[in-house]
């Protein structure tokens, strides 16, 4: 229980897709001028991401991942099919979409007509591929923490893109300098924005222990290379 | 250049800078931002989308007559995904480490919006040979940014370029360390990508009214 709490915080905050890994920019920054649309937006991503990221994790156990054949037979189990990934994900991505377009023009055309043009938009998303690589390059172990993980990150997009699109309508009314106003703004805000958010990195490890350990090992790195250029040169003056 | 005639060339130079992908357009930044804190990854990550859209381009341009319009999204995709995992495996035999460094990214590229955007607007209406040219402006024009942006990271942020100590060794202080300078750790940060490229955007606009929003 404990690690499905840890997992939703984390992904809400802390490694949030835009500000963390710039995922979903390009609709990020087409789709936030209002905040109705980027309700829509949001909602969609939740949605897909909730659905795509568990099937996925379900075809990377079961498919792709080194060994994962097994099930078919023994002679099956050194098989490796990772490299297909990326067009298993897309495929299913794009699949899903599809789905959920039918699913929601049948069921309430009403939403269809909100959402319309952003359905499809989605499938090119990289919010939603790039949640279902980091699914993969980050091995969650279950396919609970998949679904936590897909729904998690998506609120957390949500949440990035409402905030914008909030501050983009207020923004409206300040004297922004001519070059700067529209884009230019908007990307700074957003860098103001994902600083903020660094913030949240004490909130579960009291200290981002992940980052501190990647820096110290790249110290150690480039300390251990000096070194190993003295002794060089040392051997160097000695000969 | 002699070679193209000035149509041709114009295809070549606009998405540099009147027509910037990223910065004009506003696409393909989500694989741009998170991998420039090293000049190497992004000169790598311009070079590969270079590759996927200058062949898909062709490929797209080639068999534009015989696309279904229906399906075209997933036979773009695809081709897209297809060459995407060319790049992935070359880097991951060839460049391990970096291929580590770009991680998810490379993937990315999928669904990196300039290249379904080069696709959309101009490979399905245009010759191969133009939207060869086309698709290698563009390119050029993401990979200048991500240049740029890489560049000032780098410099600022670890006193290196390519992995050279440009600016003298923060360790034993030598060069401008010297002086009293320190690393701007903050620069290999992800918040700083965001803003260098605002300030980018900030100095082409103020040089160029033209571009300016309202």
């Amino acid at each position: 229980m404990l690690e499905h709490i840890e997992l939703f915080f984390k992904s809400i905050f802390i490694d949030n897709m835009v500000f963390a890994t710039f995922l979903g920019m390009c609709s990020y920054l087409a789709v936030s001028k209002k905040v109705s649309t980027a309700v829509g937006l949001g909602a969609a991503v939740i949605f897909v991401l909730a659905v795509t990221v568990p099937v996925n994790w379900l075809l990377d156990q079961y498919i792709l991942q080194p060994g994962a054949l097994k099930w078919l037979g023994a002679e099956y189990a050194d098989y490796d099919l990772s490299f297909l990934s990326f067009i298993m994900f897309i495929a299913t991505i794009a699949t899903m979409v599809q789905l959920v377009e039918i699913v929601v023009e049948k069921f309430s055309p009403a939403l269809y007509n909100s959402l319309g043009i952003f359905l499809p938009l989605i499938a090119v998303n990289c919010a939603i591929l790039g949640g279902s690589l980091f699914m993969q390059s980050r091995e969650i172990p279950s396919i609970g923490l998949a679904l936590n993980y897909g729904l998690s990150s998506g609120i957390g997009w949500f949440l990035a893109i409402l905030a914008i699109a909030a501050i983009r309508e207020k923004i409206r009314y300040s004297n922004v300098p001519a070059p700067l106003r529209g884009l230019g703004i908007t990307f700074i805000i957003t860098g103001l924005m994902a600083i903020g958010f660094m913030s949240f990195g004490g909130m579960l490890t009291g200290g981002d222990e992940g980052a501190k350990e990647e820096a110290e090992t790249a110290q150690v790195e480039t300390v251990k290379k000096d070194t190993e250029n003295k002794l060089a040169n040392n051997t160097k003056v000695n000969e | 250049m002699g070679l193209l005639s000035k149509k041709d060339a114009k295809l070549i130079t606009d998405p540099l800078a009147d027509n910037n992908p990223i910065t004009i357009q506003v696409l393909g930044i989500c694989s741009a931002l998170a991998i420039t804190a090293q000049l190497k990854a992004s000169i790598v990550m311009a070079v590969s989308v270079m590759f996927v859209l200058g062949i898909g381009n062709v490929v797209i341009s080639l068999i534009r007559n015989i696309i279904p319009s229906k399906i075209r999204i997933i036979v773009q995709l695809t081709v897209v995904a297809a060459l995407v995992i060319i790049v992935d495996q070359v880097l991951k035999a060839f460049a391990y480490e970096l291929s580590k460094t770009l991680s998810v990214f490379v993937g990315l590229i999928i669904t990196n919006c300039i290249i379904m955007g080069r696709f959309e607007a101009f490979a399905l209406g245009n010759g191969p040979w133009k939207s060869f040219l086309d698709g290698i402006g563009n390119a050029l024009g993401y990979g200048v940014i991500l240049v740029i942006v890489g560049f000032f990271r780098e410099l600022l942020g670890s006193g290196t370029l390519l992995g050279f100590k440009v600016l003298g060794d923060p360790i034993e202080k030598t060069g401008l360390y010297a002086l009293g300078y320190e690393n701007n750790g903050f620069m290999l940060l992800s918040p700083m990508a965001l803003i260098v490229v605002g300030i980018i955007i900030w100095v082409q606009r103020s040089r160029n009214k033209d571009l300016i929003e309202d």
